[in-house]
């Protein structure tokens, strides 16, 4: 019962954060899910009726190794694409519609944790270029 | 020689992703990445038609990894249905590598290697018979994807591919939910020892989430949103290679586990059906308000995709066959019409339909490959899209769904729509005044290596235009303002090549249809009839 909470607390978390717009917050959310998901691959090799595989351990009720396998391997990918969102994150800051007007506090990657989206055009380098890439947009589309 | 040829099967996911590994480490080698990726391809889709060969007498090639007893081993499984797939995912990512390469983009260190890695993961993804092993294969799809999003997109946009992994981690995590809701209720994730499961209700349930978390991969109505905001946002030749691969998969898995793990249950034929009609139609209604012509196709194919669905829901053996028929030729005639439009947008730096006109009589290759590939997608002879579309008719028509074998006429229609804005657009008419310009800015920005964003000095472009003017002289008797003036930016041979190949196959399989209906039927009755696949992943 304490798994099925677990999983559901953090489930509704990670959808939670995934429905943010900065994309931190969606990398944070989906390492909720993650978690979440592998805590569910957990639960479904019986972990309620199965005991620690020591040994002289029966057979019939020691763990099944196989969702163990399964975690690890869900623990591996979710890693590499952990590592790929935060790359998406950090590169190409002048075409990024994921920030919303409260981006003070998070928004600490790219660029100075001053600066937000109501600074307009005076922000150096990245952020200006993509505040007026933003508008020259507007009038191409 | 079968047996040989089982203890192969795991180099079909193997050797394109050791050799995509192994040409990382070279990034310097321009000339050695491009033809080792060509050659692997070209490898891959030899092995494809080997396999559609040994198995189009409806047998299964089956093997288990690493010789470990049945039911403990990850099994991989060959039919007619994965062998053509196989094949037809091969062929395109070999002709989209070539774009890759005439474009320039092959240049770019790690678009080859990625390409490579894709395609292992899709060849194990329709090889293998274990869920969790298709999992792991779909996320080796996904990876090498995330990475040509980011390193191909011109306009150093991120927002497309930022979507598109949220999209798709988020349909993975669903599906990953979902096998460990059927290990946990059915004990484990053999698709050979679940055949038939789905008789169990709390199977079928987990089955579905299972299905939710495909169906959102396969961009399937009312979660197919947001395939034309992120297939767009990189060059053409990565929608061209997505759209055969990613949905296409997708809709593999969709009907390999309806397949074997539901057995076709009449039970959910409505829900089905409802979901593949209201699909096709959606999608095609929604080409019509789309401003550039990448979007609008690839709306197109969220239409396609629900009539390939069609199959699933009614499951009948011919609508079965024209499903797989339908499939192979949305594939191609997709990627073929992809390509001519990606070589415009590449050659005159946009693909908004009302900033184009013209080409009729500019450019008669792309021309030609267009009126092909969209011909095709309507549905008319000599081309693939007719053998495909008369057979789904047929198949809606003999299974008692008049209506959905209406819908589908209505969907063509539809289609034939959405190319003539195309055509009117882009092809007919006049030429846009400020073509030459956007051409100029396009090629300054592509050989300064500037994205989208960077804005390019007037003078440059001037020159650049003038010089574009002056290089292609215009055909004799040509007067200055003739609205079909020649002198100007022409398309490259070599970029709509590719697109001119694909519309070469279309034509192609629409001659032979017979061959092509012939073996999606022995296909179709293998995924009716799972007797075969099933004792095959269980060593029987």
């Amino acid at each position: 019962m304490s798994l099925a909470l677990t999983i559901g607390l953090l489930i509704g978390a990670g959808v939670f954060l995934v429905l943010q717009r900065g994309m931190i917050r969606i990398i944070l959310g989906f390492v909720l899910l993650t978690h979440g998901v592998n805590l569910l691959l957990i639960a479904a090799g019986g972990t309620a009726r199965r005991v620690p595989p020591f040994d002289g351990t029966d057979a019939a009720v020691a763990a099944d190794p196989l969702p163990q396998a399964f975690v690890l391997t869900a623990i591996v990918i979710a890693f590499a694409i952990t590592v790929v969102m935060a790359t998406f994150a950090v590169v190409g800051r002048r075409d990024d519609d994921t920030e919303s007007d409260d981006t003070v506090g998070y928004d600490t990657v790219g660029y100075d944790t001053e600066s937000d989206d109501t600074a307009g055009d005076d922000r150096p380098d990245g952020a200006a270029r993509g505040a007026a890439a933003a508008s020259r947009r507007g009038e191409t589309r | 020689m079968t047996s040989t040829v089982e203890l192969l099967l795991p180099l079909l996911a193997g050797v394109p992703l050791l050799i995509g590994g192994a040409l990382f480490a070279v990034p310097g080698q321009h000339r050695l990445r491009q033809v080792a990726g060509i050659a692997t391809l070209l490898g891959l889709t030899a092995a494809g038609v080997v396999l559609v060969a040994l198995t189009a007498d409806g047998s299964v090639i089956a093997h288990q990894i690493g010789l470990w007893p049945v039911g403990v081993a990850i099994p991989f499984a060959v039919d007619l249905f994965s062998a053509l797939l196989l094949t037809v995912t091969a062929v395109l990512a070999l002709v989209g590598a070539q774009y890759l390469i005439v474009s320039g983009d092959g240049r770019e260190a790690s678009s080859i290697p990625l390409l490579l890695v894709l395609a292992g993961g899709v060849a194990g993804a329709l090889v293998t018979a274990d869920l969790f092993n298709l999992f792991v294969f779909v996320e080796v799809m996904l990876l090498p994807s995330y990475g040509l999003l980011l390193v191909l997109s011109r306009r150093g946009s991120v927002a497309g591919a930022r979507l598109f992994v949220t999209v798709n981690l988020l349909a993975s995590t669903l599906f990953l939910g979902g096998v460990g809701l059927v290990y946990a209720v059915a004990g484990t994730v053999n698709l050979g020892e679940l055949a038939g499961a789905a008789e169990d209700p709390a199977v079928a349930l987990a089955a579905g989430v299972m299905l939710a978390g495909i169906a959102v991969k396969a961009a399937v109505f009312p979660v197919h949103g947001w395939l034309a905001r992120t297939y767009t946002t990189a060059t053409p030749a990565i929608t061209a290679i997505f759209s055969a691969v990613h949905t296409k998969a997708a809709v593999y898995v969709i009907y390999r586990v309806y397949a074997v793990v539901f057995d076709g249950a009449e039970t959910w034929q409505p829900v089905l059906l409802a979901i593949a009609t209201v699909t096709a139609v959606v999608g095609a209604l929604a080409a019509l308000g789309e401003a550039t012509m990448r979007s609008l196709l690839v709306f197109q194919m969220v239409s396609g995709i629900g009539v390939i669905l069609l199959g699933a829901a009614l499951f009948t053996p011919l609508a079965v066959t024209a499903a797989i028929a339908y499939m192979i030729h949305h594939m191609i005639s997709k990627a073929s019409l992809f390509l001519a439009v990606g070589a415009i947008e590449e050659t005159y730096g946009t693909g908004r339909i009302d900033e184009l006109g013209g080409l009729r009589t500019r450019e008669p290759l792309i021309t030609a490959a267009f009126v092909v590939g969209a011909l095709s997608l309507v549905g008319l002879p000599p081309f693939s899209g007719f053998v495909a579309k008369v057979a789904v008719v047929l198949g809606a028509a003999q299974a008692g769904s008049a209506l959905v074998a209406v819908v589908v006429l209505a969907v063509s229609a539809l289609a034939l729509v959405a190319m003539l804005l195309i055509w009117a657009g882009v092809f007919n008419g006049k030429r846009n005044a400020e073509v030459e310009r956007r051409a100029a800015v396009a090629r300054i920005r592509r050989r300064e290596g500037l994205l989208d964003d960077d804005a390019v000095d007037d003078a440059t472009v001037e020159a650049e235009v003038a010089d574009a003017l002056e290089r292609n002289d215009p055909p004799r008797g040509a007067v200055d303002d003739d609205p079909h003036d020649h002198r100007g930016t022409r398309i490259p041979v070599a970029l709509a090549l590719p697109a001119v190949q694909l519309a070469v196959v279309v034509v192609a399989l629409g001659l032979g249809g017979e061959l092509l209906l012939s073996l999606s039927q022995t296909a179709a009755a293998g995924l009716i009839d799972t007797g075969a696949y099933v004792e095959a992943v269980m060593g029987r």
